[in-house]
């Protein structure tokens, strides 16, 4: 398989075409806006945390790639249930395989699915592209407005 | 090639991208289709052996040095500065300031004609489609000096609208800044013509000309120019190196930008008096290396030839102009009437970034963003584009390869 085909799975593709909780959200505790100043990839994630610290709802509006669009969709989704902790654990080990610290079939990981983005890591111009949301996730958990990936 | 009435090129392209070794490789086992020429250009032997040989061979300071190679090294320094001064129509060599490129070369005049020139309540005036580099300087000018900045609007095509220009104009008016060829459009702009509604109110002006130097044939004095700015490794020649060409009247009137040596005539602990043009613009031992290749690289352009070059140029813009208007999702940015070899367009299908990962694995470099160029996207209403800038190295088949390559990526998101 070339590497594009590995990076723009069908699951991604379909991700980009239908992002899932694709939404503002009026009553979230959390928000924040991720911008990449160098290709304009635009999003701001919203998320809704109890005060168990349990991330209830979580969605993101924006525009920008396939990649980012795709990742954001399916971090989304994943992140609903889980703790303030398992979602910041989550990232670390998004952020290491998409930079090729983390071999998702050779470590153990908690990223299910999501592993698909390991792609990313042969991309490194799109690296920014699958983390960005990821970096607005925790900007948002840690009250930040704004974040850039520069 | 799907058009029988291809113009064939006026040189023989195989020889001339024998003169381009990078162009010989395979990206992903296709070969190099390089089509980021707006960005950066590939180097011919000519300047890559002038480089080595400088190099290897007869490398040493220049200005200063009383011995063989200091005083080669000037030599050559000082003829590729009359290469230029050529190039650009001006018959005094000291009217062209080397710089590290075409914003170092906007930056120098912003501060130095700024300092000089530009007080409380004037006016600058740049365009709605101009590089950041021709933006963010006069926006600090304007800042420091109290000034405003006035923006020439684009219509839908990406041409200034010059009646929308003319309103602009007045005795407050003290500087117009603007592009010779759009980078993100490819809009070619009317600058005689600016050139002269803008000095008919005592008005000086700075074309940025970074996009158009390798591709037209340029005349200073005919334009009746005050300041053209240009960069080294979009013409063929090394990175690290460019200029400007300022009316000697005006250079003579500027402050310097830079202070330290070379740029002096005589220091003491208390005071310090400035050399004439160029060398006050030109502090510090120069880019040497680099100024000796961008000589060879106008003796390069000069051979082959630049009323051929944009001939040729040209019958590629239209080629490809069609195959893309031929793709039912891909809308043109930037339609002006007269063009140079720019090609920026966006898909309602697929983002320009993934356009670009996709093209690249069919060996073809094209380049996705916004082109530095962030208020030009804003005025069309899209984040990026895709942008494909050809060159007189690139041939019609590269064209047809990336109008399939877009073909390719579009089904494949849809």
């Amino acid at each position: 398989m070339s590497y594009s085909k590995e990076l723009y799975q069908q699951v991604i593709l379909d991700h980009n075409k239908k992002p899932r909780n694709f939404r503002e959200m009026e009553d979230s505790t959390h928000a924040c806006h991720g911008f990449n100043p160098l290709c304009g990839d635009d999003y701001t994630i919203y998320l809704k945390v109890t005060p168990e610290n349990i991330i209830e709802d979580a969605s993101f509006m924006g525009s920008g790639c396939a990649i980012s669009k795709s990742s954001s969709s399916m971090m989304t989704a994943y992140l609903k249930g889980k703790t303030i902790d398992e979602a910041k654990v989550a990232f670390d080990e998004f952020h290491r395989m998409v930079t090729g610290d983390m071999d998702p079939e050779k470590e153990e990981h908690h990223l299910g699915k999501l592993k698909m983005f390991v792609g990313v890591r042969e991309f490194s111009s799109r690296v920014k592209c699958a983390s960005l949301s990821w970096h607005s996730m925790v900007g948002a958990l840690d009250k930040n407005e704004s974040i850039t990936t520069e | 090639m799907t058009d029988s009435v291809v113009e064939t090129p006026p040189f023989d392209i195989e020889k001339i991208r024998a003169d381009f070794p990078v162009l010989k490789q395979t990206v992903h086992g296709k070969p190099l289709m390089y089509l980021d020429n707006a960005a950066t250009t590939q180097k011919p032997w000519a300047v890559i052996d002038r480089v080595h040989k400088f190099d290897s061979e007869e490398y040493g300071t220049v200005r200063r040095g009383a011995y063989f190679l200091s005083e080669g090294a000037t030599r050559h320094f000082d003829d590729a500065r009359k290469k230029v001064a050529v190039l650009l129509g001006t018959p005094d060599p000291n009217e062209i300031v080397f710089t590290s490129g075409t914003t170092q070369a906007i930056n120098l005049v912003a501060h130095s004609f700024g300092k000089a020139f530009i007080g409380e309540g004037d006016e600058i005036i740049i365009s709605n489609i101009e590089h950041h580099a021709n933006t963010v300087p006069w926006q600090v000018v304007c800042q420091e000096r109290g000034a405003v900045l006035k923006v020439i609007p684009v219509n839908d095509l990406g041409e200034l609208i010059l009646e929308e220009y003319e309103k602009l104009l007045s005795s407050r008016t003290k500087m117009v800044a603007v592009n010779h060829v759009s980078n993100a459009l490819g809009t070619v702009n009317p600058i005689k013509e600016i050139i002269a509604m803008a000095h008919k109110v005592g008005a000086r002006v700075l074309i940025d000309g970074a996009q158009s130097t390798p591709h037209m044939k340029l005349d200073m004095k005919v334009l009746d120019c005050d300041f053209y700015t240009f960069s080294g490794h979009k013409m063929y020649g090394p990175s690290g190196v460019g200029g400007l060409y300022g009316r000697m009247e005006l250079l003579k009137d500027m402050p310097p930008y830079v202070t330290g040596g070379d740029m002096i005539q005589h220091v003491t602990i208390e005071k310090t008096t400035y050399n004439q043009p160029p060398s006050r613009f030109e502090a510090g031992t120069p880019p040497i290396t680099q100024v000796i290749g961008l000589g060879a690289a106008v003796d390069y352009l000069q051979a082959v030839g630049l009323e051929k070059i944009a001939e040729y140029e040209n019958n590629l813009l239209e080629y490809g102009t069609k195959l893309l208007n031929d793709i039912d999702s891909i809308t043109i940015i930037g339609t002006a009437e007269h063009k140079a070899s720019i090609l920026s367009f966006v898909s309602d299908a697929i983002h320009p970034h993934d356009v670009v990962t996709l093209l690249d694995q069919d060996g073809i470099a094209c380049r996705g963003g916004h082109h530095c160029a962030q208020p030009t996207m804003q005025r069309f209403q899209v984040p990026a584009t895709t942008r494909a800038s050809v060159s007189f190295y690139n041939k019609y088949e590269e064209l047809d390869a990336l109008a399939e390559s877009l073909k390719k990526a579009i089904k494949l998101f849809s």
